[in-house]
């Protein structure tokens, strides 16, 4: 029987607050920062888990990071997906939305040719939601973004719905395609306790350069990169007003008096 | 055959995307022609101009006036975009001009468009950039917020051609079209070009104003403990003829749509009053209210961020306060004093 080859791409993030920036150097303080599955791909598996249930899918799942990252894949695993492949090696580190792209696509090469690639919207910590792009550019697959809802799917190819700035556009797309999806597409289920047990048993493909087609390691990491971050500083602060703290019905007045000047009400 | 490209020096000059639908061109343009103006004029060169879809010959009295030397102008069969059919447009183009610059706008458009390019041309993007200064040779200076939105990165790509970088909206000034010399337009329809998306149906969204139109908003962060208790926030809205928007947080949960976002990887709004109730203030979400004229910021945490910048910073509980204050103005509302809201 036929089903769909489908990849999905996750990636863990630090479970970020605003106390970890110093105040004095700007730089990010990582130590004892805890770690998370990027919010934005939990809609990311759920729509690889739906399409499954519908017609029959291989769903696996790439995420590139240190060992801990692990822990991302196993979350996938409860959620209902059936391979994880960390893609690491210290030559990795360092990338930009280049580097990554080309190494998540290395990767994918070496497991399978996906028919369709699923993506979130972006990352947390990066913000860029660039890579599901440039991955589908490396791979030379059509790719569409912003994608709010899937329409229909079929054996030989994928119908969503794009979220454009003034416009919904309903898009068909052959198989090979990679998509990236928006939070709105599907919530998230929450973890099986059966599967949540077996995933902790499951096993996780460890992808190196040793694995690539391409075994050149300047073409990975920071040597791979085509951008570099000079430095980073924190942004410009602005003078502080007092803060007014009394009984909530005072302090409603005083809101109250300050809208009446802003809003003929 | 894709090919790889090696910088070398034939590479000058700042290109823009135009983006242009519907006999409109997107306003974020002018925007990106000011700053490459800025950046070209500075450095003795010059700034062209690239416009995809149907009937594009029809914006050049759109353009007129604009700094800019030659404008490519690619006629498409249809109006819908498509990242496959544009990237193989803009390829063409860039080979044509070779361009150190590239500039393209940070709207969606822009954003599915801009990684596509990138990857192709083996070089770098910077995504969402709120600044951009040049060096020597056109050499790009990025500056985009970056961990989260707390700190400022400032990111260069020196070896690869073009340079890319997305703009985000608001972040220049727009230029004004008051240029007197004339644009040399090079119109341009390509034969067979790879497009494998295939458009099924399109629909324009009705006109609403959205969060970034909006003269009043009212804001939900992460204080809200439930979904349902938004209706209190959205009442408060509604009363004072604003909209609820958001933080990432709770677009995050699934709790708003994505387009009521402020911030980073959301909307830059400028409304004349900002209630943010239970914010803290991540940097990614203050880069998107700079523009606001007042901002009230009511949170129970005296250290939260937000109070860095609020006009009016209420250290307090919102369950407690907005009840109180959506009194206060449904009473006003009834006893004449105040008029209530038609729009």
């Amino acid at each position: 029987m036929w089903i769909v080859k489908i990849a999905v791409c996750i990636k863990q993030v630090p479970a970020y607050s605003s106390e970890m920036v110093s105040n004095e150097t700007g730089t990010v303080i990582r130590s004892g920062i805890k770690s998370m599955l990027n919010p934005y791909d939990l809609p990311a598996i759920e729509t690889a888990v739906r399409i499954k249930g519908k017609i029959g899918a291989n769903i696996d799942i790439f995420t590139m990071g240190p060992r801990e990252a692990e822990a991302v894949i196993r979350e996938a695993y409860s959620r209902g997906a059936d391979r994880g492949f960390l893609v690491n090696d210290k030559r990795f580190s360092g990338a930009d939305v280049l580097a990554t792209s080309y190494t998540i696509s290395q990767a994918m090469k070496t497991v399978d040719s996906y028919d369709l690639i699923i993506c979130g919207r972006q990352s947390t910590d990066g913000c860029t939601a660039q890579v599901g792009g440039e991955l589908a550019e490396l791979l030379d697959i059509p790719s569409v973004n912003w994608v709010n809802k899937i329409c229909d799917i079929d054996d030989c190819s994928i119908t969503v719905e794009q979220l454009l700035e003034k416009e919904k556009l309903v898009l068909k797309i052959p198989y090979p395609c990679l998509i990236s999806v928006e939070p709105s597409i599907y919530s998230p289920r929450m973890p099986s306790l059966k599967l949540k047990i077996l995933a902790s048993k499951k096993d996780i493909k460890i992808l190196s350069l040793k694995d690539m087609k391409d075994k050149d390691f300047k073409h990975y990491g920071l040597r791979g990169s085509a951008t570099k971050v000079e430095k980073i500083f924190p942004a410009p602060k602005i003078e502080r007003q007092d803060i007014i703290e009394k009984d909530p019905t005072e302090v409603a007045k005083d809101i109250f008096k300050l809208i009446s000047l802003v809003k003929d009400l | 055959m894709k090919q790889n490209l090696a910088m070398n020096k034939e590479w000058e000059d700042i290109l823009v995307y135009l983006e242009y639908h519907y006999g409109i061109i997107h306003p974020i343009s002018p925007q990106l022609i000011g700053k490459s103006y800025e950046l070209a004029l500075s450095a003795g060169k010059n700034v062209y101009g690239v416009m995809a879809g149907k009937d594009v010959y029809k914006s050049k009295d759109q353009l007129k006036g604009f700094p800019l030397k030659k404008v490519f102008l690619y006629e498409t069969e249809d109006e819908y975009f498509r990242s496959d059919l544009y990237e193989e447009l803009i390829t063409d183009c860039i080979y044509a001009t070779k361009p150190s610059v590239f500039l393209i706008g940070a709207t969606p458009e822009g954003r599915a468009l801009a990684p596509r390019i990138a990857a192709r041309f083996k070089t770098g993007l910077t995504a969402d950039c709120t600044e951009l200064l040049i060096r020597e040779y056109l050499n790009l200076v990025q500056i985009r917020p970056a961990f989260g939105g707390d700190i400022m990165a400032q990111i260069i790509t020196p070896n690869a051609r073009p340079q890319l970088a997305t703009l985000r909206y608001g972040a220049a000034k727009s230029i004004e079209p008051v240029f007197e010399h004339r644009i040399e337009f090079i119109n341009i329809t390509k034969e067979k070009c790879m497009n494998k998306i295939e458009v099924i149906n399109s629909e324009i969204f009705h006109e609403t104003k959205g969060i970034a139109q909006q003269d009043i908003l009212v804001v939900a962060g992460k204080g809200i403990r439930k979904k349902e208790d938004l209706s209190m926030l959205e009442e408060l809205a509604k009363l004072l003829g604003g909209e609820l928007a958001s933080t990432r947080g709770l677009v995050e949960k699934g709790w708003i749509p994505i387009d009521k976002q402020i911030g980073l990887s959301g909307q830059t709004v400028k409304p004349k009053l900002l209630i943010t109730c239970g914010v803290s203030g991540s940097l990614q979400f203050l880069a998107g209210i700079g523009g606001a004229d007042l901002i009230i910021a009511i949170n129970t945490d005296k250290n939260a961020k937000i109070f860095n910048i609020a006009h009016c910073p209420i250290c307090g509980d919102l369950y407690e306060i907005v009840p109180e204050l959506i009194k206060l103005i449904k009473n006003g509302q009834n006893s004449g004093l105040l008029k209530s809201n038609t729009n």
